[in-house]
């Protein structure tokens, strides 16, 4: 089977062109370095995404925006956007402040991307 | 009347970066006008990831990849006057200004950097017949409702346009919760950035309609549903027997952006019809001497490391004004937008140029395994290869100035594409 992926490492977007054998990957190509390479493996094995959110923060009508401190697995994203909405921030909060430690139960936590005093 | 060296108007990544590149340069008579509350300009929106690859080597949000140049800023102890709105900009770099705190101001500078940034086309430019009930907003404007205010413009929603801001809010109004049925594009290709396109619309299963519009809007107080149809390719004319239904409450706008150039026009910039941004040479300086434009207001960049870089460049030009160190070259060769290439800036090159500099271009189609040339007069000087372009993706060339020794007697510079259209 052929399956086309569109890199998404850089602006490039290249076009990756990979042959499989259900699960076996034969060959990949037409990437143009190594994050491609890197990036058409994991996206045929375990895609990952970073994920981006809002949350709520105390005693604000204003949210906070997080994001994942690394790339989780893309069949846990719902389930990633679920718990930080769940979650309410107290203030103050600062851009790289952990506000979730292992997001479903993950080695990956969600940060802070703005600072609110 | 208050004095200042240099003038930036705008604090956005255009505005931030040339203040900090005009202060690293020596200047220390900087002022930034800001129109709203903050610093930072659109990025304070963009919560998304993805900006700063080039810059600092990581992925960073829009905030995030902000508060770097307003820290900076900051440290420096550059003066900044936010919920300051210019009104005013005469010829000879007088600028008047209003602020609920200090009333009408006017400045007199020695040099202006324009860093306005741009808005959105909004709906009454589109022609869509329909009632003008709520539910349509421009992509920018929900994404303020949705990452500044906590607020949701709808349910069931569909996209118009492919740029950026729109795929990015299709993902972001499902991450929300919302439903969104289509993002619909007029042209044959995609607006924006093919990554968005992968990350946003194809991971959530969302149709892309390519060579579709919306040619009827339902609704009367609230939006109820939209009727899309294929376009024909050629002459962007539905097809009659094409049209689907859309039952939606939310119809969101990403049909482009218009740089904000009122201010420029009154100083008496020359505006190029190719990019709606200012005539610029290779110092990034208009038609009026001393003032200098640049980010997106000059043209529409796709990657804000680009604006940041464009605009350091902005800023140390600028300062070089001050100090009577930058030469005005009136003997220059024009940037000819050949086959394929629309908006190439700058769009004037000093005969004497003596470094390299960047020229910036958007391809007008889709070409596949295409060369991109430069021409001194008739005499190719330069080539690029590419396996793609799409109007999309912005074309940066190097350009030296051994390419003007090549051809001394040309008269101007040509940029092209040469490829098959696809």
């Amino acid at each position: 089977m052929i399956k086309e992926i569109t890199c998404i490492g850089c602006p490039m977007g290249c076009r990756i062109t990979a042959e499989l054998d259900g699960d076996k990957i034969l060959s990949i190509e037409g990437f143009t370095c190594n994050i491609g390479k890197k990036y058409a493996q994991e996206e045929l094995t375990v895609p990952t995404r970073m994920v981006t959110a809002l949350m709520h923060i105390c005693g604000t009508d204003q949210p906070l925006s997080v994001k994942t401190s690394k790339p989780i697995e893309k069949s846990k994203i719902f389930d990633c956007l679920k718990e930080i909405s769940n979650h309410y921030v107290m203030r103050p909060v600062h851009i790289g402040e952990v506000v979730i430690k292992n997001v479903c139960g993950t080695s990956v936590d969600i940060v802070a991307t703005r600072d609110v005093e | 009347m208050r004095n200042v060296d240099i003038l930036i108007i705008g604090g956005g990544p255009a505005g931030l970066a040339a203040a900090i590149s005009a202060y690293e340069a020596g200047c220390r008579d900087i002022l930034i006008l800001e129109r709203e509350e903050n610093l930072g300009g659109i990025l304070k929106q963009c919560i998304h990831n993805g900006f700063g690859l080039h810059t600092f080597k990581e992925e960073l949000t829009g905030p995030e990849y902000a508060q770097r140049y307003i820290d900076k800023v900051l440290e420096y102890g550059i003066p900044a006057q936010c919920d300051t709105m210019v009104i005013n900009i005469t010829p000879d770099k007088v600028v008047t200004a209003v602020s609920r705190g200090a009333g009408l101001e006017h400045f007199k500078a020695k040099s202006i950097i324009l860093a306005m940034g741009c808005r959105e086309r909004p709906r009454g430019s589109l022609g869509t017949p329909g009632w003008r009930c709520s539910g349509i907003y421009t992509a920018g404007t929900a994404q303020k409702f949705t990452n500044l205010k906590g607020l949701m413009p709808g349910k069931r929603v569909v996209i118009l346009g492919s740029g950026d801001i729109g795929l990015i809010m299709a993902r972001r109004m499902t991450f929300l919760g919302a439903k969104v049925l289509a993002c619909v594009e007029l042209m044959p290709y995609s607006a924006g950035l093919k990554r968005n396109i992968v990350q946003c619309l194809d991971d959530y299963g969302i149709p892309l309609l390519l060579s579709h519009t919306v040619v009827d809007i339902a609704g009367r107080e609230r939006l109820e549903g939209v009727t899309v149809a294929e376009v024909d390719p050629k002459t962007l004319k539905p097809i009659p027997g094409t049209e689907q239904y859309f039952e939606c409450d939310t119809l969101l706008l990403s049909v482009g952006l218009i740089p904000e150039n009122e201010l420029s026009t009154m100083a008496g910039v020359k505006i190029s019809p190719a990019t709606n941004g200012a005539e610029v040479n290779e110092n990034l300086e208009t038609s009026v001497e001393g003032i200098f434009s640049c980010g997106n207001v000059l043209h529409v960049h796709d990657l804000v490391d680009y604006v940041s870089e464009e605009s350091a460049k902005a800023g140390a030009n600028a300062y070089k004004y001050v100090q009577g160190q930058l030469s005005r070259e009136e003997d220059t060769l024009e940037v000819e937008n050949g086959f394929g290439v629309s908006g190439a800036v700058p769009q004037h090159i000093s005969k004497d140029l003596n470094e390299p500099i960047t020229i910036m271009f958007r391809p007008r189609g889709v070409f596949k395994d295409a060369q991109v040339c430069i021409d001194v007069g008739d005499v190719q000087v330069a080539t690029k290869k590419s396996r793609i372009l799409t109007p999309g993706e912005m074309v940066t060339l190097k350009f030296s100035p051994e390419y003007l020794r090549k051809n001394t007697n040309a008269d101007k510079i040509t940029v092209r594409v040469e490829a098959q259209q696809s």
